[in-house]
């Protein structure tokens, strides 16, 4: 901790890892000021649609339609959440996307991290075409694919299938390109070691490259994931059956039902928010980093 | 342990000597096919066929409608470039490419120069920021329809306490894209702001060290030291924002369906109306290849650039 004498004591020197820098600010006490104001003033914009949101979503339709800047215009209620889990379809679409997204980032981390395994260490015939042709798929816009795929699964007779809404997801040669990039940079050595001790490729893979790969793997895992959960066009596309749809999709669907009911339509949007805010909650730290670790692999 | 070091050589070049094996061994071993093959699979027939496929259907006259598809050239492209319902949703994605990108860099910057100062409370700024883009598109859509109602929405409620006309936040054919762009500066910046905080925590504190003591001020250091550090993110940051603003089409669809007047209809969301809604396949296909085409002139552009920046 710096000694320094400025006014401002604890705010001299912010823990450790949270890793700011000081000297940004310099010593005086104006722009720490400054920097603190402006810095208040903009999570303040960025939180307030989410905080009346939340005060709508706590009253009653009636006094929701009052006019007035005042967030609460009548009495505390919970009869928004009431109505709308009474109704069932927000769980409902919950469970789906749960199931969705949980499969598709299971899928894809499984055949991501072993595809870039092996275009990273592997010989065999082929293995730099398809490398190339992966990287190169980078570019293909999703929204390129959504015609031909309803097509193709309209051929297999597979639209309104939890199969037609993950199978497509899986692919994400994005991932499989960081992760290839993290395997060429860790050395060869451990690995054939495990060879030479009698290791099968499996159990190389399983009990050396693996352990070895956690960070990237659950940064991988935690983006994926976010993608999935949150996916929109291609479900929208491949759903008509309500009791198949995630929860973006079904909310879409009855967002122009819920009308002047705007307490409603808070309350399940809030309702789905929550998952995946509570989970950045639990993994802040991890999910900030991973970020930074997978960098251009974000959206 | 020590003989087998050739095979130790970094994997990249991928050409490890074959004469290093161990005796004993018949060929050097290394992952297989078989690795690959549960990616490739779905790979091939998810992405790479729907491309071809695309592709082959642009040159037809494919629709939900009719069963009977015939090839038809290169009509669907020619009746693409004199359609004018997709120049005016070309322009429609180019003016909100051009004012949703500034800000969602511009503020991505300023949020994390401001965080990264090291003011108390590292993990509410960081909360507040990155959170809105954790939510899926429709629960952001709900929202901001609330916000953007016209009689009680916090919007005009905010603007009539200070005096001024309500606005037709989504109703004004002037106005509604730029409603569309500050519903997504608040939805996504979040994550270019922690690239930029990525970016300014891994920076050498040295340089801003050496120009304090030699009693360079906190702007004069920010113009002259930081900034200039952060010009490969920049770039990085503004090149991937172009190529997602350039995609848009969920919020747009779901908030005002391209409405008013096709006023905010994108190019995408136009594919979808003449596939889906209008089921003619064929020239949706067309048109995505336009785009798509589109997309590779912007990523070579940029790339372009950004190799002449090193």
């Amino acid at each position: 901790m710096s000694t320094t004498a400025t006014p401002v004591r604890t705010r001299r020197r912010p823990p450790r890892d949270s890793a700011g820098s000081p000297l940004l600010l310099g010593h005086g006490r104006l722009p720490r000021v400054l920097a603190g104001t402006a810095l208040t003033v903009l999570a303040a914009v960025w939180l307030v649609p989410f905080l009346w949101a939340v005060a709508t979503s706590l009253q009653s339709e009636q006094d929701v339609s009052k006019p007035g800047l005042s967030p609460f215009k009548g009495a505390f209620t919970l009869s928004a959440y009431e109505q709308i889990l009474e109704r069932g379809n927000v769980l409902l679409w919950a469970a789906n996307s749960f199931l969705v997204a949980g499969l598709v980032t299971l899928i894809t981390v499984a055949i991501s991290t072993l595809a870039a395994y092996g275009f990273s260490r592997g010989t065999f015939r082929g293995r730099r075409v398809l490398m190339a042709v992966t990287v190169a798929a980078v570019m293909v816009p999703p929204q390129l694919l959504v015609v031909p795929l309803f097509e193709q699964m309209l051929t297999f007779n597979l639209v309104d299938t939890y199969a037609a809404v993950i199978l497509p997801q899986v692919v994400a040669p994005m991932m499989v390109f960081i992760l290839k990039r993290f395997f060429d940079g860790i050395p060869g050595e451990l690995e054939d070691a495990a060879r030479l001790d009698g290791a099968s490729e499996v159990r190389v893979f399983w009990s050396v490259v693996l352990p070895l790969s956690r960070p990237i793997v659950a940064a991988v895992s935690i983006f994926v994931f976010i993608g999935a959960w949150n996916n929109f066009l291609w479900p929208f596309i491949v759903t008509n059956d309500p009791g198949l749809m995630t929860l973006p999709v079904g909310l879409a669907t009855v967002k122009d039902a819920f009308g002047i009911q705007y307490a409603q339509a808070m309350a399940s949007a809030l309702l789905a928010a929550l998952p995946l805010v509570v989970v950045f909650l639990l993994f802040q730290r991890r999910i900030v980093s991973s970020v930074a670790t997978t960098g251009l692999g974000g959206s | 342990m020590t003989t087998t070091t050739p095979l130790g050589a970094p994997a990249p070049a991928g050409e490890r000597p074959l004469a290093a094996a161990p005796p004993g061994r018949s060929r050097r071993r290394g992952p297989g096919l078989l690795f690959v093959l549960p990616f490739a699979v779905p790979f091939v027939l998810f992405l790479v066929w729907p491309v071809v496929q695309g592709l082959w259907m642009s040159l037809t006259d494919s629709s939900l409608a009719l069963r009977d598809t015939s090839f038809v050239g290169f009509d669907n492209y020619a009746e693409a470039f004199g359609d004018p319902d997709v120049w005016s949703s070309l322009g429609n994605t180019v003016f909100f490419t051009a004012v949703s990108s500034v800000p969602l860099v511009l503020v991505a910057l300023v949020m994390a120069l401001l965080v990264h100062s090291g003011l108390a409370g590292q993990w509410v700024w960081r909360l507040s920021f990155f959170v809105p883009y954790l939510l899926p598109v429709t629960v952001v859509t709900l929202i901001w329809t609330w916000l953007y109602q016209p009689d009680v929405g916090l919007g005009n409620e905010l603007l009539g306490a200070l005096g001024l006309e309500p606005v037709g936040w989504l109703s004004d054919e002037s106005v509604a894209m730029w409603s569309v762009a500050a519903l997504t500066v608040w939805w996504t910046v979040g994550f270019n702001f922690l690239l930029y905080l990525a970016a300014l925590q891994s920076l050498p504190t040295t340089y801003d060290e050496a120009a304090a003591l030699d009693g360079a001020g906190a702007w004069r250091r920010l113009w002259s030291v930081t900034l200039p550090q952060l010009r490969r993110t920049t770039v990085l940051v503004a090149m991937l924002q172009i190529l997602a603003s350039l995609k848009v089409f969920d919020q747009i669809y779901i908030l005002t369906k391209g409405g008013p007047n096709g006023s905010t209809r994108p190019l995408l969301e136009y594919v979808y109306d003449v596939g889906f809604t209008g089921y003619r396949l064929g020239y949706a296909s067309a048109v995505s290849y336009v785009f798509f085409a589109l997309v590779i002139v912007v990523s070579l552009a940029q790339l372009r650039l950004f190799r002449q920046e090193d």
